[in-house]
C-alpha cells in the first residue's frame, strides 16, 4: 500500500518576537496589545520559498548520496518566486535529481500541499517510483496588520512511495469550491482578507466537515479512532471546534504551533504532520486536513517502519535552534518593506548571463565538483585540468557532489565595507571534509560563531537578487554546525 | 637557469605625481604630471623614446583602455604602447615590459608609466569590480579588506599568536608608515598617528581597523629606462641599476587544494627566491638596505616580511615590535610612507616603490634620505591571498 516513506522540515533560524512588532506598532494599531505573545518565524534575506523547499527536502533525505529512487518532486506554495521558470526545477536541480524526474509546482490555494499529496499518491500508486512532495511559503502581509503576527515562514516535506512505508494512506476526501476567505491577483503582494467569523462558520465550519467525513468513510476508519488531528488555521480554537463537530477527540488536536512559528500556510499542514510523525507510534491513525477554496482530507495509519526513519534535523530540533529576533526593522526590510539606503555599492548590477548558468548549472545549483580520479584531488569549479602541483591532469575529474559534506573554516573575516543585507558580511574559506576547498559565504551567523577551525555545512540559499529584471541567483553558503538543542 | 637581467639596464629618469584625492586633475593631468618629471629627469625628448608600456587597472573608472590614453595625453610620436593590467602589480608589469625590451636590443630608451583615476566614483574604497559571467555566480561578493583580513585569522591561529598581540604588531606597521608619510609632500596621507588612534579606528573588515588599510588615491609615476652604456653617453652618472625583476603566479593551488594554511603568500616567496638568486643575493636579512612593500593592508606587510625571508617563520611580529622595518630600523621599510600613505593609486603604485627606491639610492630622498643605502627591493602584489600575482624587483647601484 502507498505511503509516507520520508518526511522533512524546516523552520528558519530567527524568530520575530511579537512584542517587538506590537509596541512599534502600538501607536497605529493598539488593538494588538494582547497578542504581544511569543514569536513567529522569519526567513532571512537569502531565503524564499525555493530555498526553504530545499532544506525541508534535505531534512527528509537526510546525507546519501544516491537519490535515484526519487521519480517525482512537487512543489506546493502560494509564494513561488516565478511565475515563469519551473521552480520544482531549481529545487530539483539544488536535490541533484535526475533529469528525469517529473517536476511541477503546485499553487493556488492553501491545501496546494494536500492536493499535492494525493497527486504524489496516486502517480506512486501506479509504480512509478517515490514521489519528493514540498511545500513551503513566505507570505507578504502589511505592517500592523493581524496576518503579520500570525503568519510565520517555512517549510515541510513528505517522501511518498511503497518501499518502507511509515505512514499508510488510508483514504482521501476533497471538496472543491470557490469559497474566497482571501485572494490575491498575480502582480499584487498581499492577501485581501474577508471577516473571519464568515470564514469559520459559513468557510470551514461546512466545508472541512464533508471532507473529513469522506475521508474516514473512504479509509473506513471511525471518526473517535483517529489519534492525531491535523487542521492548521489561524483562527482560535477552531481546530478544537472542528474536531468535536467531526467527532474527533479532544486530544487528538495537534499543536498548530501557532505560539512559536505562526502559520506557515501551504506547508502548514505537513509541518505540523512533521511534528506528529516524529512522536507518532506504529497503529497510530491520523488525519490531516487544510482548507482552501473548499476542503482536503487524508487519513494515514502510522506502522511499525515510523521507528526506522528518522529526519537528519527534524522539526523539533528546527523550532528549538531558534533565535530570537528583536529588530523589528530587519524583519521590514528582509520583506521588502522598508526601503534602506544601500549606498552607490549597492548599485552593482547583478545581471546573470542564462548561457553561463546553464552551462555551469550542476556545479551551481547541485553545488556538483570534480574529483580527480588519478590524485584523488577534489576542485571546485570543476576543471579540465587539475590543480596538482607539478603535474596537472587532463580530463581526469568525474563529479563530486559536496552539498552534503561538512567543511572546516580555515580563514574569515566580517566586514562592513560592501552593500550586504545583512551586516555584516562573513565569509571564508573553508576545506572539505574529504578535500575541496572555497571561498564561501557564511550564513545564519553570528559575532563569536566562527573561528578558524569552526565545522561549517552547506546550505542552499539566493546569493544575489538582480531587482532591476527580477531575477534570483542561488547557491550554497556555509553555516556552523549546530548541536542537537535538548528540548 | 636564464642569465637574468643584472645591471643590464639603468633608469634614466623618474617622476611621480603628488599623490591623493586630486579632485583638480584627470587621468591625463596626471600622466603629464608624472612624465614631465620623468623627462626632465632623463634630460631626453619625446622623440628619443623607442617604446611605452603603459599600466591602468581599472580603465573603465576614468582612465579608458590599451595604449590610447597615454598616446594621447602625453602625445607620444606614434610609438607602439602596450597597455599592461595586472591587479594592482600592473605598474611593476609596465617595468617588466620596457626593461625586458630594452635588455634584448630591441629599443634603446623605453618608458613605463602607471596611471589611475579612482576618486570619480563617489564613494570611497576601491572600486566595485566586475569579474566576468560565472565566478559572480558562486564566489562571494569579497571586498579587498576581507580578503586580507582572512591572513590575520590564519597567521593567528598557525603561530599561536593572540588576537591582541597581532592587532597590536599590525597597529605598529601603520604607526610606522604614518610617521614616515609626514615626511612626503607627495603624499596622499601627511599625518602621524598614535597605536591608540589605530587600534580604536572603525572596523572595516575583522580584525582591520580603517588605520590598517592603505589610501585610495589618484596618482601617476614613469620610469624610462636604457642600456648602461646609452645612460653614460647622455652623461649620467650614480647609476641604478635592475638586479632583478621576478613575477610569480598562482594557478590555483592556493585557492582549490587544502594544503596552503591562509597565513602567507605562497606566490611572494617563490618571486623571492627567483629575485634573490637573479641578483646573487643570498643573506636577505643582511644585504636588503630598504624596502618598499604592498602594504595594502597592515596584515599584508606584517606577513609579507617572513614571504621575503626578512624575518624568520613567525618571527614578524617580534621585528615589527622591535622596530626591525622602522626608518631607523635595520632595514627600513615604506620610508615613503608606503601605499598606506603615499597612497595606493592601483596602476602606479609599483612604479611609485621604484621611484623611492631610485631616490634614496642616488641619494636625493630629501628629509627622509637613509644613510648609505645599497640594496633596494620592491614587492608589488596583485590580488588578494589566496590567488595572486606578485612581483619583487632589485635594484642598487650599477655594478655595485
Amino acid at each position: 500500500m502507498p505511503g509516507i516513506i520520508g518526511y522533512g522540515a524546516y523552520i528558519p533560524r530567527l524568530r520575530l518576537s511579537r512584542k517587538t512588532v506590537v509596541q512599534a506598532n502600538a501607536w497605529f494599531a493598539p488593538q494588538f496589545a494582547a497578542r504581544a505573545k511569543g514569536t513567529r518565524a522569519m526567513a532571512n534575506w537569502d531565503e524564499d520559498c525555493i530555498t526553504l523547499a530545499v532544506a525541508a527536502a534535505r531534512d527528509c533525505l537526510g546525507t546519501a548520496e544516491d537519490r535515484t529512487h526519487i521519480r517525482g518532486v512537487y512543489l506546493a506554495s502560494c509564494t513561488l518566486p516565478f511565475a515563469e521558470r519551473l521552480n520544482a526545477g531549481i529545487v530539483s536541480e539544488a536535490l541533484t535529481l535526475q533529469d528525469t524526474v517529473e517536476a511541477l509546482d503546485i499553487a493556488g490555494s492553501q491545501r496546494a500541499a494536500l492536493s499535492a499529496v494525493t497527486s504524489a499518491l496516486t502517480k506512486t500508486k501506479s509504480g512509478a517510483g517515490a514521489v519528493l512532495v514540498l511545500a513551503a511559503d513566505m507570505r507578504h502581509t502589511r505592517a500592523a496588520s493581524a496576518q503579520e503576527l500570525d503568519f510565520g515562514d517555512g517549510a515541510a516535506a513528505l517522501l511518498v512511495g511503497t518501499d518502507g512505508v511509515i505512514a499508510e494512506h488510508l483514504g482521501s476526501g476533497t471538496v472543491t469550491v470557490d469559497f474566497v476567505d482571501h485572494f490575491r491577483q498575480v502582480d499584487a503582494d498581499v492577501d485581501y482578507q474577508w471577516e473571519e467569523r464568515w470564514v469559520r462558520d459559513e468557510g470551514i465550519g461546512k466545508l472541512m466537515p464533508r471532507a473529513i467525513a469522506a475521508a474516514l468513510a473512504d479509509a473506513h476508519v471511525a471518526a473517535e479512532a483517529v489519534d492525531h488531528f491535523i487542521f492548521p488555521s489561524t483562527i482560535a480554537k477552531i481546530d478544537a471546534q472542528l474536531a468535536k463537530s467531526c467527532g474527533i477527540r479532544a486530544s487528538a488536536v495537534a499543536d498548530n504551533l501557532a505560539i512559536a512559528v505562526g502559520d506557515t500556510g501551504v506547508p502548514h499542514a505537513l509541518l505540523m504532520l512533521a511534528f506528529v510523525l516524529e512522536k507518532a507510534t506504529p497503529g497510530q491513525m491520523i488525519l490531516v486536513g487544510q482548507f482552501g477554496s473548499g476542503a482536503q482530507a487524508l487519513v494515514f495509519r502510522v506502522t511499525d517502519a515510523i521507528r526506522r526513519f528518522r529526519p537528519r534535523v527534524g522539526a523539533a530540533q528546527w523550532l528549538a535552534r531558534g533565535t530570537e529576533e528583536t529588530n523589528y526593522t530587519k524583519f521590514l526590510a528582509f520583506k521588502s518593506q522598508l526601503e534602506l539606503e544601500r549606498g552607490m555599492r549597492g548599485e552593482q548590477d547583478k545581471k546573470t548571463a542564462l548561457s553561463t548558468l546553464y552551462r555551469h548549472k550542476s556545479a551551481i545549483l547541485g553545488f556538483v565538483g570534480g574529483r580527480c580520479a588519478v590524485t584523488g584531488d577534489v576542485h571546485y569549479p570543476p576543471s579540465r585540468l587539475s590543480y596538482t602541483p607539478g603535474a596537472p591532469a587532463l580530463d581526469t575529474q568525474t563529479p563530486y557532489k559536496l552539498a552534503e559534506r561538512q567543511a572546516r573554516v580555515l580563514s574569515w573575516s566580517a566586514e562592513y565595507l560592501s552593500y550586504y543585507p545583512s551586516p555584516p558580511q562573513f565569509y571564508g574559506q573553508v576545506d572539505f571534509d574529504g578535500g575541496g576547498r572555497l571561498l564561501m559565504e557564511f550564513t545564519d551567523i553570528a559575532r563569536g560563531d566562527v573561528e578558524t577551525g569552526t565545522r561549517m555545512e552547506m546550505v542552499f540559499r539566493v546569493k544575489d537578487l538582480d531587482e532591476k529584471r527580477g531575477f534570483v541567483r542561488y547557491f550554497w553558503k556555509a553555516t556552523p554546525v549546530r548541536p542537537t538543542v535538548l528540548e | 637557469m636564464p642569465t637574468g637581467i643584472k645591471d643590464k639596464v639603468v633608469i634614466l629618469g623618474m617622476g611621480c605625481s603628488r599623490f591623493g584625492e586630486r579632485w583638480d586633475a584627470s587621468p591625463e593631468d596626471l600622466m603629464v604630471e608624472a612624465y614631465g618629471e620623468a623627462m626632465a629627469d632623463a634630460g631626453i625628448g619625446a622623440q628619443q623614446l623607442d617604446a611605452a608600456w603603459f599600466s591602468t587597472h581599472m580603465s573603465d573608472v576614468g582612465t579608458g583602455r590599451g595604449g590610447l590614453p597615454m598616446g594621447i595625453a602625453l602625445r607620444l610620436p606614434n610609438i607602439g604602447v602596450t597597455r599592461v593590467e595586472n591587479f594592482c602589480a600592473g605598474g611593476t608589469e609596465a617595468v617588466r615590459g620596457a626593461v625586458y625590451a630594452v635588455a634584448a636590443g630591441a629599443c634603446d630608451i623605453a618608458i613605463a608609466l602607471g596611471v589611475e583615476k579612482l576618486k570619480d566614483t563617489g564613494y570611497g574604497g576601491l572600486p566595485v569590480a566586475t569579474v566576468g559571467t560565472f565566478v559572480p555566480q558562486w564566489y562571494p561578493n569579497a571586498v579587498a579588506p576581507a580578503n586580507f583580513a582572512q591572513l590575520a585569522t590564519a597567521y593567528r591561529h598557525k603561530h599561536g599568536v593572540d588576537a591582541a598581540t597581532l592587532k597590536r604588531a599590525i597597529a605598529h606597521v601603520s604607526v610606522k608608515s604614518h610617521a614616515n608619510g609626514a615626511k612626503n609632500a607627495k603624499a596622499h596621507l601627511q599625518k602621524s598617528v598614535t597605536e591608540e588612534q589605530v587600534l580604536n579606528a572603525p572596523i572595516i573588515a575583522e580584525p582591520l581597523g580603517l588605520f590598517d588599510c592603505c589610501g585610495v588615491s589618484d596618482g601617476a609615476a614613469a620610469v624610462i629606462v636604457t642600456r648602461p652604456d646609452i645612460a653614460r653617453g647622455l652623461g649620467k652618472r650614480d647609476l641604478v641599476s635592475f638586479k632583478a625583476l621576478q613575477l610569480s603566479t598562482s594557478n590555483g593551488w592556493e585557492m582549490h587544494s587544502s594544503q596552503w594554511d591562509g597565513s602567507y603568500f605562497h606566490t611572494a616567496r617563490i618571486a623571492a627566491k627567483r629575485a634573490y638568486e637573479e641578483a646573487g643575493i643570498r643573506r636577505p636579512r643582511d644585504e636588503v638596505s630598504m624596502l618598499e612593500v604592498h602594504d595594502c593592508f597592515s596584515i599584508t606587510e606584517l606577513v609579507t616580511m617572513e614571504d621575503l625571508y626578512l624575518s624568520p617563520e613567525g618571527g614578524a611580529v617580534k621585528d615589527v615590535m622591535d622596530g626591525f622595518f622602522d626608518a631607523d630600523g635595520a632595514i627600513p621599510c615604506q620610508i615613503d610612507g608606503g601605499l598606506k600613505c603615499f597612497g595606493h593609486p592601483v596602476g602606479a603604485s609599483g612604479i611609485r616603490m621604484l621611484y623611492e627606491m631610485y631616490l634614496q639610492l642616488q641619494g636625493r630622498a630629501g628629509s627622509r634620505q637613509l644613510a648609505d643605502p645599497r640594496v633596494g627591493l620592491t614587492h608589488n602584489l596583485g590580488g588578494q591571498p589566496s590567488q595572486n600575482v606578485c612581483s619583487v624587483s632589485i635594484v642598487g647601484n650599477l655594478n655595485a
